[in-house]
């Protein structure tokens, strides 16, 4: 309060309105970090209303005391909208943006060392006619190249104050601000917008434009950036750029899986012990029961993918900044157009390996909304994690453990089996969704190739942080329900007095179980199997103890050979075998399934996940079971 | 290479009576690492098949990469698979695409 006070009476006394203010420019501008430069940590993340696309909001104020809400707005070479992204930023330039009021000043951002498409960008947003600030970003690069550009002249060419800037070193924020608030103060408003789509024409008359403004005053540089030539030719080589791509991406998925994995194990025997705890000390009964199998390991089941999340994020952002990122889907574009998806969607699909959360998650990095809507449905394919544990018991217990070819193991083996299952599934699911029900809507492949950049820590370590805050707020508050409802299948009705059975054979979760029991006869599942399956909706692993559960023994997580031995006892090789079918597609975690529904905001599509993998698993259970009995292994 | 700022024949020289003709350009998706020339006409023939994308928005989506007449063009890398797809520099800037999606650019290349 009292700052807000002293700021006014510096100023002229009357308080100012909130001014606002947008970043617009093209992608690999340092855009993000001009924005972070300006506002610091003052941001605020949420999603524009109805589309899931980032909206970044933060606050400055001017040396006069104004204070400013930034907007950071997606990156773009035209605002002629092309992706769900792009649609945001024109309609926020334009002030049609649904539940936003128009910006007062755009502040345009441009690489100084790549003006060419920039300024066909600024000539678009002239025309728009709102006040604006052009700030020529990595300006220190720039100089160092022996780029010459006459600022003065340039600025009375495109009509508009231009500052030099260098935002990772905060360097030219604060004469930046001065110019906003310049304009601002001096009432310049909004003229005419004579903004129309260009049509291909208008777009080469933009061009010669902007050839003749850079001739103008643009002198070309002394020492051209050669280092990212010299890097592209190791990293683009058709075999050497693959080798070094594929060990990149190796080293990737065992930090994921091994780094991650101490932490998310310290934090599941955390919530572990916690929940110990809590039934300690706490007399036995539904409330304890709702702590620690409800509450505790439903905040448990959120939080311990954050380690994943945050060691996924922070290769692709050091990725990203460096600017390999679209190098890497140059590198993959054709393997992953042969099933239809884009280049980019390799990171999504090999994060999945590890866990299907960040991995959907990632499918942001892909602009177009099928190609990103097909990676997503396709990413739960792909053998996480979670499977493991599910795979290891029932190899354990049915296939016995004998050499194959004298040197490879045949549980070895099977567990290939299902990886590759799962790989050759998620290409043919992608391949089959593009030509069937999305025939020919193959996006042209057209990707800048950026300078290569060192990346800057502190921008890094900010978008990480900003990715683990949306991962908690937001994937958070929809799983964390679903494994309370999951809970709450399982628990209610109790077991009444005198009962023998375990007691979720008498909860919701297993009438439902032995309602569906006929359904699932065909594929060999009995009704323990069954009653499993549905606090093995929480997740993957869940389904161990689940069956532990159900067979009355207890620990099963801690002990597997014990169950094993039980299941060898009460199934059939064919049971088992088609239990491992059923787990290579069935969308078995609530979790995807609350992140999918974040991510495409829609429960259509997590509806249309959920049918198609069951369909799948059913099918696929189906036919291993029939075909292993007639095998005679039933 | 990097005096493309300075370069003689930009759009202004295209729009000169000396405008290139046809004769002799070849496709930019038919081009290897190595061949280089200049941008002599960005079509919307739409000969590369079967787009998510109208031919029209196709050439307004190359027109704004860049891919302008006049513009120089110098193909750097390919892909390893079916050698697709192109890394080109395209004046000071490089862009990657598929070979599909470069058909409609004609390029007369600079004698090897």
């Amino acid at each position: 309060m009292n700052d807000v006070a002293m700021l006014q009476g510096v100023d002229s006394g009357a308080a100012l309105p909130m001014s606002r203010v947008a970043l617009v420019g093209n992608p690999n501008s340092g855009k993000t970090a001009l924005f972070n430069a300006l506002t610091g940590s003052r941001q605020k993340v949420a999603n524009y209303a109805g589309v899931t696309v980032e909206r970044k909001e933060g606050r400055v104020a001017t040396a006069s005391g104004r204070s400013l809400s930034v907007l950071d707005l997606p990156g773009t070479y035209s605002l002629r909208a092309r992706s769900p992204d792009e649609v945001v930023t024109r309609d926020a330039v334009l002030g049609k943006l649904a539940g936003e009021s128009a910006p007062d000043v755009l502040i345009c951002v441009a690489d100084a060392t790549n003006l060419r498409l920039v300024l066909r960008l600024i000539l678009e947003l002239k025309a728009v006619g709102r006040p604006m600030v052009l700030a020529l970003n990595m300006y220190d690069i720039a100089q160092r190249q022996g780029l010459r550009i006459d600022l003065d002249g340039l600025a009375r060419d495109i009509g508009c104050p231009i500052v030099a800037t260098v935002a990772t070193r905060k360097r030219g924020i604060d004469d930046l601000l001065a110019q906003v608030d310049g304009l601002i103060a001096k009432g310049a408003l909004a003229g005419d917008n004579t903004w129309h789509e260009p049509d291909a024409g208008e777009i080469r008359d933009a061009h010669r434009e902007a050839q003749r403004i850079l001739k103008a005053h643009v002198r070309a540089p002394e020492f051209p950036d050669t280092f990212t030539g010299k890097v592209d030719s190791v990293l683009l080589h058709p075999v050497a750029g693959l080798a070094i791509l594929l060990t990149l991406l190796f080293v990737m998925f065992q930090a994921v899986f091994t780094w991650s994995k101490a932490a998310g194990d310290a934090m599941t025997d955390g919530f572990t012990l916690l929940g110990a705890f809590v039934a300690h000390h706490l007399p036995a009964g539904l409330l304890t029961s709702f702590l620690t199998d409800g509450l505790i390991s439903g905040v448990g089941s959120v939080i311990v993918f954050l380690p994943q999340i945050l060691v996924l994020f922070f290769f692709i952002i050091l990725l990203e900044d460096f600017g390999y990122m679209a190098r890497a889907a140059f590198l993959m574009d054709r393997i992953m157009g042969g099933a239809g998806l884009h280049g980019r969607a390799f990171i999504p699909l090999l994060s999945s390996f590890a866990c299907a959360i960040p991995g959907i998650m990632s499918a942001r990095v892909i602009d177009n909304k099928r190609d990103r809507l097909t990676t997503i449905m396709v990413a739960p394919l792909m053998t996480c994690s979670a499977r493991i544990p599910v795979y290891t018991l029932i190899i354990s217990a049915f296939i016995p453990n004998r050499s194959v070819l004298g040197v490879l193991s045949l549980p070895g083996l099977v567990m290939f089996g299902l990886y590759a299952a799962g790989i050759l599934s998620a290409l043919a699911v992608s391949f089959v969704t593009r030509r069937i029900f999305w025939r020919g809507a193959v996006e042209p492949f057209l990707m800048e190739l950026p300078a290569y950049k060192t990346p800057d820590p502190v921008n890094v370590l900010r978008s990480l942080y900003l990715r683990g805050k949306i991962f908690l707020t937001r994937a958070g508050t929809i799983i964390f329900p679903m494994m309370i409802l999951v809970w709450f299948l399982s628990s209610f009705p109790g077991a009444p007095a005198g009962a023998t059975d375990p007691a979720i054979n008498y909860s919701l979760a297993g009438r439902i179980g032995h309602l569906l029991q006929p359904l699932l006869a065909p594929i060999g599942f009995n009704w323990q199997m069954t009653v499993a399956l549905i606090p093995g909706f929480a997740a993957r692993e869940v389904a161990v103890a689940a069956l532990g559960t159900v067979y009355a023994i207890g620990n099963a997580d801690a002990s597997p050979g014990a169950l094993a031995t039980t299941l060898q006892h009460h199934w059939s090789i064919a049971t088992g075998l088609a239990f491992l079918a059923w787990y290579v597609f069935a969308p078995q975690c609530a979790s995807t399934i609350g992140v999918v529904k974040r991510e495409t905001n829609s429960w259509l599509w997590p509806a249309v996940m959920l049918v198609y993998m069951t369909g799948l698993a059913y099918l696929a259970a189906l036919i291993v079971y029939q075909v292993a009995r007639v095998c005679g292994l039933g | 290479m990097h005096d493309m700022l300075a370069e003689p024949q930009g759009p202004d020289a295209v729009q000169g009576a000396a405008a290139p003709s046809l004769a002799g350009a070849v496709r930019l998706s038919g081009a290897r690492p190595g061949d280089k020339g200049i941008i002599v006409e960005v079509r919307a023939a739409g000969l590369s098949g079967d787009h998510g994308v109208d031919v029209d928005e196709l050439q307004r989506r190359l027109l704004e990469f860049g891919f302008v007449e006049g513009a120089r063009v110098a193909v750097l890398h390919e892909g390893a698979i079916w050698r697709d797809p192109i890394a080109v520099r395209l004046d000071d800037m490089r862009i990657g695409l598929r070979r599909r999606d470069a058909a409609d650019i004609w390029v007369l290349l600079d004698p090897r």
